[in-house]
């Protein structure tokens, strides 16, 4: 475990967040470290979605969101008017809960990010897309499938594919926003054991309703309840020895 | 006594069948009977000469050289307005006072008669721009008329590509016009070049529009400033005046084996679309 | 981003040109039609039905009756026919069948207004001569023709209504012990009604807008039809018969019956949106 000398990746100071009026997130403060899984829990409706979006701006697209407050990635407010956002998304990537491919090939959708940021020679595409495919333990199962639609791929190949897709860009931050709903307990298995490889070179935010799952795949966890930030901590600590009464209700299941 | 509800719709049934049988049969009739009359005299002779006798004799190459004028450049315009149009309808705008305004234009012009484009046409851009009777007024004309088509299918293509792809081509970082060109217009294609060809069908069968603004010069146009006598036309003139009626049934049997085939092209185009966007 | 920008008033400029080009068309219509009007005086042009061009007589009175009356007919035949196909392929027609139906019913919407008019002057027209009298060339031929004509935008629109009714709407009847038909005249039909209603408006003005066909059946006699088996001349027939020699005040009175038909249109298309607008499905929001 770290000790605090580590600067934080992402720092969120007093985030909060609402759409057309309604309040989705209050007052957030909160820290992501490089190289750790942050977790964050929470029944439905508690905001984990919309902080995930924040962090890589894709709420902007939402005509009536709103905001006051910071997000700083190292260092630097994401919403400073000099920020390129396109760039901003391939630094932060983030995986979606059900797994979109494009109509396209395999092919076409790992290299789409490439192609975006202006990468076209084909050797590089090539060596991207093959680095990112087997750092989540796909290629032998697409190595002769690049060209097939990607469609044709199973529910779990399909969302190991969306998130070979972003890692091909090389991203500082992974968010991924319930990434195993609906997808059978091995392939769950299999992007946990990605997730847990991968924190080596990237900042990893978890957002899962499992708890079960935050528990054994996450470093940290944040138990988000009504767009508060009720409580942070390693997750070992937060789920034996919850510091928060709310917390602990959840946990147990009081309300889900 | 009372049917039975069961009894009352064998009779409804058979009642709406017979009014669709009769419709497909009046359909087939239409185009049997113009076929039949038509065909044998539709020679490649017909189609590569030059009319004689004020079309007594001869063939309809003229015409149908001009049909392509007119029409082909009709539909190469008002395409790109016409997508453009809708790309800014779904994809760079909300629903608001301004996408309201611009979807009243297009409602409206399509519910405009084409015999008062006609009368536009011919005082728009026959005398107030000087360019007389030719194709290009025809086209111009035109381009107009067949404007709300193409906004239309194209946007009913455009919103049918699921709004989750569009979250990922953001995602992954691509500006609005790269999501647009990449993503979306990658996948409405099929879609968008359905409501072109239609257009392109629509522009063929013309008449009165093209009638006061293309002329009815039976001469091979040389130039866009050309006057020129479109198929349907010569059709109208050939019939109506009494002239021909072999080439009457010939010209109009071109017509509907053109049509025939505009619209085979665009079931098929419909059917790649829905598969692409399933 | 600054790109996007650029792009998106170049898109709206572009998308501007629609409604541009309805403005300029309305500009010079009118500017040509209306000062005849003016100068003729609204009751003689539109009150009268004296039409001589060369003797300086504008008057369109017997051509509002004449297109009124064509159209009537056409709104007839085309709702029933276009209705029933439209229920056919949304209540009672299996998949594969109306996978042929439909491309059908917009073949018919293809065909060219000349070959219409043309299959009726020479099969239809002799028909009505020989079996119900007159000249053939009448109210009732044009209506039948129109009614052809306007069947695949009645089809379509009433389609769209009928399959837009949720589901839920067809299946809770059936549960009832309904019969499709029942089910059909006492949910369907009257949830979809709105659209129907804008079907049979938008048929209408097209039917109203129709010029080629209608000149061919018609016989366009100077006169008010006083029966379905009279001739008849609609106030397009009127335009595109004449237009080709007309000059200086005839012209203008051409134009004149243009704007006529433009305002009746637009009325009528006026009146489409609005029942359209109220009930139809909100439009998905971005």
């Amino acid at each position: 475990m770290q000790e605090t000398k580590i600067e934080p990746k992402i720092q969120v100071r007093g985030l909060t967040a609402q759409f057309d009026g309604k309040l989705a997130l209050k007052n957030l403060n909160l820290d992501v470290f490089p190289r750790e899984r942050l977790a964050i829990i929470g029944p439905a409706s508690s905001g984990k979605t919309t902080f995930l979006r924040c962090l890589n701006r894709l709420n902007d697209l939402d005509p009536a969101f709103s905001y006051s407050g910071e997000i700083l990635l190292d260092g630097r407010d994401i919403y400073a008017p000099d920020v390129d956002v396109a760039e901003l998304r391939r630094r932060v990537g983030m995986v979606y809960a059900v797994p979109v491919p494009l109509p396209w090939s395999v092919y076409d959708n790992l290299v789409y990010g490439l192609k975006l940021a202006g990468i076209r020679d084909r050797a590089t595409l090539d060596e991207r897309l093959e680095t990112a495919v087997r750092s989540v333990a796909l290629w032998d199962e697409v190595k002769d499938r690049l060209k097939e639609p990607a469609r044709n791929l199973s529910g779990g190949q399909q969302q190991r594919l969306c998130l070979a897709r972003v890692l091909a860009l090389e991203p500082e931050v992974l968010i991924l926003d319930e990434p195993c709903s609906g997808l059978d307990p091995i392939s769950t298995g299999k992007i946990e054991d990605a997730l847990a490889d991968l924190k080596a070179r990237h900042a990893i935010v978890l957002v899962t309703n499992n708890t079960k799952q935050a528990a054994r795949s996450s470093d940290r966890t944040a138990f988000l309840l009504m767009g508060e930030l009720v409580e942070v901590g390693r997750t070992a600590d937060l789920f034996t020895r919850p510091v928060n009464q709310r917390t602990n209700d959840y946990l147990i299941g009081h309300f889900g | 006594m009372k049917p039975s509800p069961a009894a009352l719709q064998r009779l409804v049934v058979v009642a709406l069948w017979t009014l669709t049988a009769t419709t497909i049969g009046v359909l087939l009739f239409i185009i049997a009977y113009i076929l039949a009359h038509g065909l044998p005299h539709l020679t490649w002779g017909f189609l590569t000469q030059s009319p004689e006798y004020m079309g007594r004799k001869g063939g309809v190459f003229p015409m149908i050289v001009g049909t392509l004028m007119v029409a082909g450049l009709a539909v190469l315009i008002a395409a790109p307005i016409g997508v453009a149009t809708a790309i800014y309808l779904t994809e760079y705008t909300r629903e608001g006072k301004r996408t309201a305004v611009i979807r009243f234009g297009a409602d409206c012009l399509a519910g405009i008669p084409s015999i008062i484009f006609g009368l536009f046409g011919f005082v728009f851009f026959a005398i107030t721009l000087g360019l007389g009777l030719s194709v290009l007024s025809g086209a111009l004309t035109l381009t107009l008329m067949v404007l709300p088509t193409i906004v239309r299918t194209s946007e009913e293509a455009l919103r049918a590509v699921p709004s989750a792809y569009r979250e990922v081509s953001y995602g992954l970082g691509s500006t609005r016009w790269q999501m647009v060109t990449n993503v979306v217009l990658r996948s409405a294609l099929p879609g968008i070049c359905t409501g072109v060809v239609l257009s392109l069908g629509r522009s063929i069968s013309e008449t009165a529009a093209v009638m006061l603004t293309a002329g009815s010069a039976l001469r091979l146009p040389h130039s866009l400033f050309d006057s020129s006598r479109t198929l349907a036309l010569h059709f109208y003139i050939l019939s109506r005046e009494g002239i021909s009626m072999p080439n009457a049934y010939a010209t109009a049997s071109v017509l509907i084996i053109a049509i025939l085939g505009l619209n085979l092209l665009a079931y098929w185009l419909m059917r790649r679309f829905v598969a692409k966007v399933k | 981003m600054k790109q996007d920008k650029a792009i998106s008033v170049v898109l709206l400029l572009v998308a501007l040109s629609a409604i541009s080009g309805l403005a300029l068309i309305t500009v010079f219509i009118f500017k040509e039609g209306l000062p005849i009007i003016l100068r003729v005086g609204g009751r003689e042009f539109f009150l009268s039905s004296d039409w001589e061009p060369s003797a300086g007589h504008f008057g369109i009175f017997f051509m509002i009756v004449g297109s009124l009356a064509v159209t009537a007919g056409a709104m007839v035949i085309g709702t029933i026919f276009g209705l029933g196909v439209a229920i056919v392929l949304t209540q009672f027609c299996p998949a594969g069948l109306a996978a042929v139906l439909k491309p059908a019913i917009e073949l018919l919407a293809g065909i060219p207004s000349v070959v219409y008019g043309f299959v009726g002057v020479v099969t239809l027209v002799p028909l009505i001569r020989t079996y119900l009298g007159g000249p053939g060339l009448s109210v009732l031929a044009s209506s039948i023709v129109l009614g052809i004509m306007v069947l695949p935008t009645v089809t379509s629109i009433s389609t769209d209504a009928l399959q837009a009714v949720p589901r839920p709407y067809w299946e809770g009847s059936i549960a009832l012990g309904a019969t499709q038909w029942q089910t059909t005249h006492m949910v369907m039909l009257k949830a979809a009604r709105s659209g129907i209603v804008t079907a049979a408006i938008l048929g209408m003005g097209r039917a109203i807008g129709e010029t080629m066909a209608v000149i061919m059946v018609a016989g366009n006699p100077r006169q008010i039809p006083h029966s379905i088996l009279d001739p008849v001349r609609t106030l397009t027939s009127n335009i595109a018969l004449e237009m080709a020699y007309a000059s200086g005040d005839h012209r203008q009175a051409l134009f004149a019956t243009g704007v006529t038909l433009f305002v009746i249109i637009m009325l009528l298309n006026t009146v489409a949106l609005v029942v359209s607008r109220r009930h139809a499905p909100r439009r998905g929001a971005r």
